[in-house]
C-alpha cells in the first residue's frame, strides 16, 4: 500500500463522500473520483490479472487510454471490462478486477437507452483548452455549435496539470469559457460524451453517458446512455494526446504508471501515486510531473535516456533536490506482485544497446513516459493521412481532409505558443526509444517480459517471432500478434509496437507506417447502439383490423414479414396438426372463414392503366371485362416469376391489383420504376390501398347461403355470380365489394370492406355462418388448401429461377400480345430446356408418410453421396382430402415423369414418392362453382 | 453516412435510397426483333469502371421518384443529379458509355 489520498487538494468535493464497494470491500471516494482514483485513494493499486499470461495488473494512465484497470461491475447493473479509469465513481457502484475477461449480464437491462439527432456548423472533439478556444470563437460569430467532451466536466488537460491560460488558474479560465457558451443560445455543451465514429458528409456518432453518475437521483425515465447522431459541416479535432509506455522487462507490473497520469492523479484527485519514484523518461514533458510529485512529498530519481537534458530543466532539478541520471535507461522493474525497483543501464551513444554494469534503485513508483501520441484516430477515421514526425516521435496528421481542422501542438505553435516555464509540457525533440534490451542476467526469468500491448499479453519477443516470419507491414504483425486489438485498439501499444517492428527490420517508423483507425474510438455498448430499438420496438408489428379477434379467440400467430397472421385456431388441447384437419375439413365440407386482409392491393387507374397492366403481366389484361377478374403473372425482363395474383376491372379506366402479402411494397416499386424510367408517356396511377381493406374469404360448400345471408342485396346463384366476378355489395350494412375468387379450389367468396368495419363485418360473418357450423382457419389451413389444388406460393414454391412454363402457369401466357415484360426472355435457349425443373405434385406411397419441405429428390433408394439431384420439395403437408401425406416440388423435367416412382431424401430419411400432377384435387374445378 | 442529393427533395441520407444500376439502358424498343446476344446484353451486362459512372437512383424514403446521377466510384462522391429522361451532363473526365 503506497497510494494514498492526501489530507488537501485536488478537485473532488470532500464534502460529497461516495460509498462504494470494490472485491466485497466497502471503501470510500468522493464526487468527481473515478473509480481508478478512488482505489488508487484507498491504497489499492492492484486491479486484475492478465488474459493469457495471468500477470497481476495495476492501473498504468487515468484516461480512455487504460490497457490494464479493467473492471467488472456489478451494480447498478452487470457490465464487462471497463477501464477503471472511465468509470465515474458514484453512490452504490460495486465492482472488482477481472481476470482476462469480464462477464455480460445474465438478465435484461432495464435501463433506458435513446438516440437524438443534431445538427452543427461546428463540432468541437475536446474541451480542453484548444477545443474550448476554439468552441468559442465560433460560437461568437453566431455558428451553431456543439462541443463535445468524455471527461466529467470541461477543461481537459487543464484539470490534470494545473496550468494556467492568460494568466488564470487554468480551471478557472474554463469554467469563464463554459460559463460565457452556456449563455449563448446556438450552442450545445455535451460533456461525458465520447465521439466514436467518424462517417461521411460531416456524419458523426457520440454516446452521452447520461445516468450512471446520478445513482439513485436520476429522473426515473431518463436514458441511461444516448446515441447523438451529428451532422456538422466542420469538426474541429481537439483531442490532445496520449502519453506512450516503453517496452522494458517486468513493465507491466502494478506500480508501473504514465508519467501523465500520475501528474494527473496529485493534482486532480489528490491521490499520490507513489512516495519513492522513479521516472523513466526519453523527453521534457515528464518534468512537470516529477516535479509536482516532489512538492507533495515524494522522493524522485529521473532516468532519461538523453544523454544531457536542457540547462533549464537540469538547474531546476538540482534545486529541488531531483537526481537525474542521464544517458541511461531502466532494464527491469523489479518485483513479482508490484514493482520494489528498477535495474538501471547506460546506454551506448546513438543505440539501445546496454553497454556496461547495471545499478538498482529502490521505487514504489515507476512512472514512464516514451514521448507523445497526438489522438488521431477520428483524423483516421476522417481518410486523413498521417506521417511521421522526427521531432516528436510520433505520427501526425499528413493531409488536409475537407471538413476538419486539427487542434494542437502545431496550432499552439503558430500562434505563438512558447512556454517560458521549462517544466511546462514543452516537446524538446523526443529520443525514439522503443525496447530496452532484455537483462543479460536474466532478472527477467527467462521469457520476455517486455510487454508491447499489456492487454493482449504480446511482447517485444512475440513481435519478433512476426517479423521472423517474414511479415513486413504493421497490418499483418498486428493481425499475426494480436497487437492493437484489445478493448483499447492499441491507443498507448500501436505505435509503440511500430518502433519495435522498424527497430528490429533496420528502417524508420517513417517507412513502416502504422495500422488504419477504425470505429469505434473506444467501445460502445450494443444497448446504446440498439436505444429504443428493441423488444416490440426493434421492428414494427402490423396486425389487421380484426387481430383483437384473434387475439380473444386463442390464434396462434405466424410472422409473415412485419405482419401477424392466424396461423392456426386450436381448441382447448388441440396440436397443430389436429386443428389444420378440423380446420381443412371444415372448408372442404361445410364453410370457413379467413382474415386474409394482409393481402397486397394496389388501386392503378388512368387513361392508360389498362395498357400498363398488359405490359406487367404475361396475360392479357385490357379484355378484361369490367366487374371481371382475372389471374395474373408477373416476371421480370429474365422471365422468372416475380409475383402472381388478381386483377380487377372496377371501372374502364381503374383496376384493382392484389399481391402476395410479402411482395406489397415490392410491386408496388416496381410499377414506379417502370412508369417513371421506362413508360413515363404512360396515363396511370398506383397507389397501395392494403392497409384501407380487410378482406375476408368465406369458403366452402355452404359459403354461398352464409354470403346471401350477410349481404341480401346481391344475388350470390351460380348463374348471377359467377366465378371470377365481382360485385359491389352491402355486407352486413357496409359498404363493400364481394370478389368470387378462390384460393382454396372451394366456392368462395372473397368479403371486402374498408378496414375500419373490418371486426364487426368478421363477427357478423361469423354471426350469419353459425348455423351451418362456420370455422375460422388461418395460415396453415391456407397452405394445405391451396397447395392441394397446385397453387403456388411465390417465394415458397419459387425462388427466382423459375419461368411461368415451369411452374405450369403457360396457360396465363399471352400468345397475342406483341410484348410484355419477359416475354423475350421466354424464348432464350436456356428457358427452353428440357431438363428445366418443373412445378409437380408428390404422393408418398405409405399415405402416413410425411415429404419434409427441403428434401432432395434422387432417383434411387440406394444413396450414394454424390448423386444427381433431380429436384427439391418446396411445400408438404397432410391432406385431410387426399387422406394421404404429399407434397409439391420441383424436380427436372417433372411433368415428363408423371407416375414415376422417386424417392425424397431428408436428413438420412429416404421416401418413396410417385409423381404426379400438382394439382391433386378436383382438376376439373367443379369445387369452386357450389 | 453519406448525403445524396435528391433532385426533388435536396439532401438526404442514404439510407432512404436504393441503387437501380447503370443509367441510361433503355429497354429495347423491339424485344422480339433483338437477337440473343443482343437480349443478354441488355438483360445481364452492365459497365463498371472506375471514376464517374451514370446511375439510376430511387428516391424511396422521401418523395417515391426514380432520378439520374453521376457518381464517381473511387471516392462515392455524387458529382450530378438530374431527371430520368434527361442527357447525362457533361462533366470532366466522363463518357457516355452506352
Ligand atoms: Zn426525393
Amino acid at each position: 500500500m503506497t497510494a494514498r489520498r492526501l489530507p488537501t487538494g485536488g478537485s473532488i468535493d470532500r464534502g460529497a463522500p461516495l460509498a462504494f464497494r470494490w472485491a466485497g470491500t466497502d471503501l470510500t471516494g468522493y464526487q468527481g473520483d473515478t473509480l481508478a482514483s478512488a482505489l488508487l485513494g484507498a491504497g489499492i493499486d492492484t486491479i486484475g490479472s492478465s488474459v493469457r499470461l495471468g500477470r497481476p495488473r495495476g492501473i498504468t494512465s487515468a484516461g480512455t487510454e487504460e490497457s490494464t484497470a479493467l473492471v467488472q461491475i456489478e451494480k447498478p447493473f452487470p457490465e464487462p471490462m471497463l477501464p477503471a479509469t472511465t468509470v465515474e465513481l458514484a453512490e452504490g457502484l460495486a465492482a472488482r478486477g477481472i481476470t482476462g475477461q469480464g462477464r455480460l449480464a445474465d438478465r435484461d437491462d432495464p435501463a433506458r437507452y435513446d438516440a437524438r439527432h443534431a445538427h452543427a456548423d461546428l463540432l468541437v472533439v475536446g474541451a480542453g483548452p484548444a477545443g474550448l478556444t476554439a468552441a468559442l470563437a465560433a460560437a461568437r460569430t453566431g455558428e451553431r455549435v456543439i462541443l463535445a467532451d468524455d471527461d466529467i466536466r470541461v477543461g481537459g488537460s487543464l484539470l490534470d496539470y494545473g496550468e494556467t491560460v492568460e494568466g488564470v488558474p487554468g480551471e478557472q479560465w474554463a469554467a469563464g469559457v463554459l460559463a460565457e457558451l452556456a449563455s449563448l443560445p446556438n450552442v450545445r455543451v455535451l460533456v461525458r460524451t465520447t465521439v466514436f465514429g467518424i462517417y461521411d458528409d460531416g456524419f458523426v456518432l457520440a454516446v452521452e453517458h447520461r445516468s450512471d453518475h446520478l445513482g439513485a437521483a436520476a429522473r426515473p425515465g431518463r436514458s441511461r446512455e444516448r446515441i447523438w447522431r451529428i451532422r456538422t459541416t466542420t469538426t474541429v479535432i481537439a483531442t490532445g494526446g496520449y502519453e506512450r509506455p516503453i517496452a522494458f522487462a517486468n513493465n507491466d507490473l502494478p506500480g508501473v504508471m504514465l508519467a501523465s497520469a500520475a501528474h494527473t492523479y496529485l493534482h486532480r484527485y489528490a491521490v499520490l501515486a507513489g512516495e519513492s519514484v522513479v521516472l523513466f523518461t526519453t523527453n521534457s514533458t515528464a518534468y512537470g510531473a516529477a516535479r509536482a510529485l516532489v512538492a507533495a512529498g515524494a522522493r524522485l530519481t529521473i532516468v532519461d535516456t538523453r544523454p544531457e537534458i536542457p540547462a533549464g530543466l537540469d538547474s531546476g532539478c538540482r534545486n529541488l533536490g531531483i537526481e537525474v541520471v542521464t544517458g541511461h535507461h531502466v532494464v527491469t522493474a523489479l518485483g513479482t506482485d508490484r514493482v520494489h525497483g528498477v535495474t538501471i543501464a547506460p546506454r551506448r551513444a546513438g543505440g539501445p544497446h546496454v553497454a556496461g554494469a547495471s545499478a538498482t534503485i529502490d521505487c514504489d513508483l515507476l512512472l514512464v513516459s516514451g514521448g507523445w501520441n497526438p489522438v488521431l484516430h477520428l483524423f483516421s477515421q476522417a481518410r486523413g493521412t498521417l506521417a511521421f514526425d522526427e521531432r516528436l516521435q510520433a505520427f501526425v496528421a499528413a493531409s488536409e481532409v475537407r471538413g476538419f481542422e486539427l487542434a494542437g501542438l502545431a496550432a499552439a505553435e503558430s500562434a505563438g505558443y512558447d512556454p517560458a516555464d521549462p517544466f511546462a509540457f514543452a516537446l524538446h525533440p523526443v529520443e525514439g526509444v522503443w525496447s530496452i534490451p532484455l537483462p543479460a542476467d536474466g532478472d527477467a526469468g527467462g521469457s520476455d517480459t517486455r510487454f508491447v500491448d499489456v492487454q493482449r499479453d504480446v511482447t517485444v519477443s512475440e513481435i519478433l517471432r512476426a517479423t521472423g516470419a517474414g511479415l513486413r507491414s504493421m497490418e499483418h504483425v498486428k493481425r499475426y500478434t494480436t497487437l492493437g486489438t484489445a478493448l483499447d485498439q492499441g491507443k498507448t501499444s500501436g505505435l509503440l509496437g511500430s518502433g519495435v517492428v522498424a527497430q528490429e527490420l533496420g528502417i524508420s517508423v517513417a517507412e513502416l507506417g502504422t495500422t488504419t483507425f477504425r470505429p469505434p474510438f473506444s467501445p460502445v455498448g450494443f444497448a446504446a447502439l440498439a436505444g429504443a430499438d428493441r423488444g416490440e420496438l426493434y421492428d414494427p408489428i402490423r396486425v389487421t383490423a380484426i387481430h383483437p379477434w384473434h387475439l380473444a379467440h386463442g390464434a396462434e400467430f405466424e410472422n409473415v414479414g412485419q405482419w401477424k397472421r392466424p396461423w392456426y385456431y386450436p381448441l382447448p388441447g388441440e396440436s397443430l396438426d389436429e386443428a389444420v384437419l378440423r380446420e381443412s375439413i371444415a372448408a372442404r365440407t361445410m364453410v370457413a372463414c379467413m382474415d386474409g386482409s394482409t393481402l397486397g392491393k394496389i388501386d392503378v387507374r388512368g387513361a392508360d392503366a389498362a395498357a400498363f397492366l398488359d405490359l406487367l403481366y404475361t396475360n392479357l389484361m385490357s379484355s378484361l371485362k369490367v366487374g371481371s377478374i382475372r389471374y395474373g403473372v408477373m416476371c421480370g425482363p429474365d422471365g422468372m416469376v416475380k409475383d402472381d395474383g388478381t386483377v380487377i376491372r372496377l371501372a374502364e379506366e381503374r383496376f384493382l391489383v392484389t399481391t402476395t402479402t410479402g411482395n406489397a411494397a415490392a410491386i408496388l416499386d416496381w410499377m414506379e420504376e417502370w412508369l417513371q424510367t421506362e413508360w413515363p408517356d404512360l396515363r396511370v396511377f398506383a397507389a397501395s390501398v392494403t392497409e384501407q381493406w380487410v378482406t375476408i374469404p368465406v369458403v366452402g360448400p355452404l359459403s354461398r347461403a352464409v354470403v346471401q345471408q350477410l349481404a341480401p342485396g346481391v344475388d350470390a346463384s351460380a348463374a348471377a355470380f359467377p366465378f371470377m366476378a365481382t360485385r359491389d355489395a352491402v355486407i352486413a350494412g357496409v359498404d363493400g365489394r364481394i370478389d368470387r375468387i378462390s384460393f382454396s379450389g372451394e366456392l368462395a367468396f372473397e368479403l371486402n370492406v374498408p378496414a375500419w368495419y373490418g371486426q364487426a363485418v368478421w363477427e357478423a360473418v361469423i354471426a350469419a355462418g353459425e348455423q351451418h357450423g362456420i370455422t375460422p382457419y388461418g395460415t396453415e389451413t391456407m397452405h394445405v388448401l391451396r397447395a392441394e389444388k397446385g397453387y403456388p406460393i411465390i417465394g415458397q414454391d419459387t425462388d427466382g429461377t423459375l419461368s411461368p412454363h415451369d411452374l405450369g402457369l403457360g396457360w396465363a401466357v399471352s400468345k397475342k400480345k406483341p410484348d410484355f415484360i419477359g416475354k423475350r426472355s421466354f424464348a432464350r435457349a436456356e428457358n427452353t430446356r428440357p431438363d428445366r425443373r418443373h412445378f409437380v405434385g408428390l404422393l408418398p406411397v405409405d399415405p402416413e408418410e410425411s415429404i419434409p419441405e427441403g428434401a432432395q429428390i434422387i432417383a434411387s433408394r440406394e444413396v450414394t453421396i454424390p448423386m444427381p439431384m433431380l429436384g427439391h420439395v418446396t411445400s408438404g403437408y397432410r391432406s385431410a382430402a387426399l387422406g394421404s401425406h404429399f407434397a409439391l416440388a420441383l424436380i427436372s423435367a417433372g411433368r415428363d415423369r408423371m407416375g414415376e416412382r422417386l424417392f425424397a431424401w431428408s436428413e438420412g430419411r429416404v421416401i418413396a414418392v410417385t409423381v404426379t400432377d400438382s394439382v391433386l384435387l378436383d382438376k376439373e374445378g367443379t369445387r369452386r362453382d357450389g | 453516412m453519406q448525403l445524396i442529393e435528391c433532385p426533388n427533395c435536396g439532401k438526404r441520407e442514404e439510407i432512404e435510397f436504393h441503387y437501380g444500376g447503370q443509367a441510361h439502358i433503355a429497354y429495347p424498343e423491339d424485344p422480339a426483333a433483338t437477337t440473343d446476344h443482343e437480349w443478354s446484353d441488355y438483360l445481364f451486362f452492365r459497365d463498371n469502371p472506375k471514376g464517374p459512372f451514370a446511375e439510376r437512383w430511387y428516391h424511396g424514403g422521401g418523395c417515391r421518384r426514380w432520378f439520374n446521377a453521376v457518381r464517381d466510384t473511387t471516392s462515392y462522391r455524387f458529382l450530378a443529379v438530374y431527371q430520368p429522361g434527361e442527357r447525362m451532363p457533361a462533366l470532366p473526365g466522363t463518357r457516355v458509355t452506352r
